[in-house]
């Protein structure tokens, strides 16, 4: 097997001792920043950021990645203790997780939560591993007019399947793909959109705006909800994670299911909320007992945790293989490609094979070091949530400050931050998504050069984009997606005509 | 967490309504998107001999948002009827600006302070005006947390911010 070669490879990329000492840095600022009421993945490694940007990549991106795995285990503390979903998608993990604290069972709950995070993680790590390297393989033959249609069907797949209003999502898509484009065009070299001014030139830099849009809102919300803590205090012994490890095969069919729908939806954008949820009442619907849940079961802690991990982990497949981010933390890490020098997509697999099999043997790794780590450190980090929030609020917005500034050395990125951070309120508060936003902003540029290049091949004639069987069944389905709603409602109502009401 | 407010639920008054709040988002958005309309449209929208000019991408997808801006707002033109949600109360506005008005003065401070020193300011004010914390817990948390700050960036990781007086005092 050749994948398992480089994948030892990888491993010994990795295995130096200032890369583990990264490695453990990364988690615990990760599971820091997971426990913070509003931090999560996105937030935490955006602002974290800017302490790799004078790193080599591989070890840049390994303690990135070792922060996204501790948010993603601190998210789970906040939920089963206090009841608070540190991201969208453990919200599915409170229904279950939080009365088993109210039950006592507090470190049950966790143990169960940690060990279906690292199950979830592991199968979608061995997907990627496998996976990964084909699809990029095949992708190297993918000329302008390929990569249009897969940014197409990335954008299209957004408006198409995504829960909320139709418009908002094109509004933010649109003013996302407009920021994009301000300053130099990369294909004539000309200026637009800067209205005369120095500051534009540069454009409009992406992890600025994330910094903003998910930081500094995130503060206002927090500050304007204020959360009231009232958690639960937990501590593990190592009996019981004995206790529910010996119980998981029982658990098999549930575990097996939530990884398969989480990876699944996970490799397709925006999946890793509806992951959670769909883990959940799959879960709910197959069991003999549907009452119980709701009330405590651990099984309700299994199916979302590993679902939601199955999907965080494998989001990361498409930007690793095609440049193209499955969620926003994915979109977050691609942004920090750029600023390493690196080319995201089916190239980094020939041009930087350490960096790119360092990262997947460091998610193998960070994953056992993670689990580990948060069970024999609960207390430690849920004692943090009892610090009161109007300390943590300043610290976040200095934090915030410092990431915009070291991007690109310039005040008027921080003024920038603190206008996102106005806007992305402002957007959460009134139904518009930030994820669109999000990726519009990061991939807005590689979408118009692929759109240009293919016109320019062609001869401005848009046939190329179904020229041939791959580039035109990609455009076609992206198209499909982006009229799903229509097609679904046409298609409903044909069957209800042809089918005689009883 | 410690607002002055205290735990109770948050009765007091609408500040104001959703839909007063997103119809001037989406105006303000349709003027953007004329704005940028009119930036390419000057640059050049149409083709040359090398491919589509540089204001013709951004052109079209101004137009989309400028058409998604008035799809919304026509949407809330028909459904004026209905009852509005609240946006946010009074309350708690009161506190997202106890938060954003300190940011504000954060910002420029860093240019004259330094963004240390600066940071140092606003933790502790922030922690003894908003939080009602103790002084000296807040002065010395404040200080633990820009020393920090500062070993980390600055010391060990060579990530440049802005400086001040007090910086250039130590030799920075």
């Amino acid at each position: 097997m050749e994948a398992l070669g480089l994948l030892l490879y990888g491993f010994k990329v990795l295995l130096t001792w200032k890369t583990i000492a990264l490695m453990l840095v990364g988690l615990t600022l990760g599971i820091f920043v997971g426990v913070l009421p509003g931090l999560g993945g996105p937030n935490g490694v955006a602002i974290l950021l800017p302490l790799t940007f004078s790193m080599d990549p591989t070890s840049a991106i390994v303690m990135l990645s070792c922060i996204y795995w501790g948010a993603l285990f601190g998210g789970a503390i906040t939920s089963i203790l206090f009841n608070i979903p540190g991201e969208a998608w453990s919200v599915a993990t409170t229904f279950d997780g939080y009365p088993m604290a109210q039950k006592g069972q507090a470190a049950e709950a966790l143990t169960a939560a940690f060990t279906s995070s690292f199950i979830g993680s592991l199968v979608a790590v061995l997907l990627i591993t496998f996976l990964a390297p084909r699809i990029a393989d095949f992708a190297l033959r993918f000329g302008p007019p390929e990569f249009f249609a897969v940014y197409l069907l990335t954008f299209c797949s957004f408006v198409g399947l995504g829960k909320e209003e139709k418009h908002k999502t094109i509004i933010s898509m649109a003013f996302g793909l407009l920021l994009a484009g301000i300053g130099m065009d990369t294909v004539s070299g000309q200026l637009r959109m800067t209205f005369g001014t120095n500051e534009l030139l540069r454009g409009v830099n992406f992890l600025v705006a994330v910094i903003g849009l998910f930081g500094i809102s995130e503060i206002l919300l927090t500050m304007e909800e204020r959360l009231a803590l009232r958690g639960h205090s937990a501590r593990i012994s190592l009996k019981v994670v004995w206790s529910v490890w010996r119980d998981l095969p029982k658990y098999w069919a549930t575990l097996l299911r939530s990884s398969a729908i989480g990876c699944w939806l996970g490799i397709t954008p925006g999946g890793a909320i509806a992951a959670s949820f769909m883990g959940y009442n799959i879960a709910k619907r197959m069991s003999k007992d549907k009452e119980s849940f709701g009330t405590g079961r651990i099984e309700g802690v299994f199916a979302p945790e590993t679902a939601a991990h199955a999907s965080g982990t494998s989001a990361l497949l498409p930007m690793l293989a095609l440049g193209i981010p499955g969620s926003g933390t994915a979109a977050i890490l691609l942004g920090g490609l750029m600023v390493w020098g690196l080319n995201p997509g089916p190239m980094l697999f020939v041009e930087h094979k350490e960096f790119v099999w360092g990262l997947i043997a460091s998610m193998y790794l960070g994953n056992v070091v993670g689990l580990v780590m948060v069970l024999t450190t609960v207390p430690l980090f849920a004692a943090v949530l009892r610090v009161p929030f109007a300390a943590i609020a300043p610290m976040i917005v200095v934090s915030c400050a410092i990431g915009a500034f070291a991007i690109q050395n310039a005040m008027f990125d921080i003024w920038l931050m603190v206008l996102f951070g106005v806007v992305g309120y402002v957007f959460k508060k009134i139904g518009i998504p930030m994820a669109p936003l999000t990726l519009a902003l990061v991939l807005g540029s590689r979408a118009e050069d692929s759109f240009r290049l293919s016109m320019i091949g062609a001869g401005g004639d848009l046939k190329v984009f179904w020229s041939n069987g791959l580039v035109g069944t990609i455009t076609t389905l992206a198209l499909v997606l982006l009229f799903w709603p229509l097609i679904a409602r046409i298609t409903a109502g044909l069957q209800k005509r042809s089918t005689p009401t009883p | 967490m410690s607002t002055p407010a205290g735990d109770e639920e948050d009765t007091s008054p609408a500040l104001i309504g959703r839909r007063p709040v997103e119809t001037a988002t989406l105006a303000i958005l349709l003027a953007f998107a004329a704005l940028m309309a009119w930036d390419n449209w000057r640059t050049g929208i149409t083709w040359e001999s090398s491919g589509p000019r540089a204001g013709y991408f951004p052109f079209y997808v101004a137009l989309i948002l400028a058409g998604a801006c008035l799809y919304g707002l026509g949407i809330e033109v028909i459904r004026r009827a209905q009852p509005d949600d609240i946006f946010v109360r009074r309350n708690q506005f009161k506190r997202v600006l106890q938060v954003l008005v300190p940011t504000l003065v954060f910002v420029p401070a860093t240019q004259w302070l330094g963004l240390y020193v600066a940071s140092f300011v606003l933790v502790a004010g922030f922690m003894v005006w908003v939080g009602r914390l103790k002084p000296w817990v807040s002065v010395v948390t404040a200080l633990v947390f820009s020393v920090a700050m500062f070993v980390t960036f600055e010391v060990a990781f060579d990530v440049i911010m802005p400086k001040g007086p007090l910086e250039h005092l130590l030799g920075y």
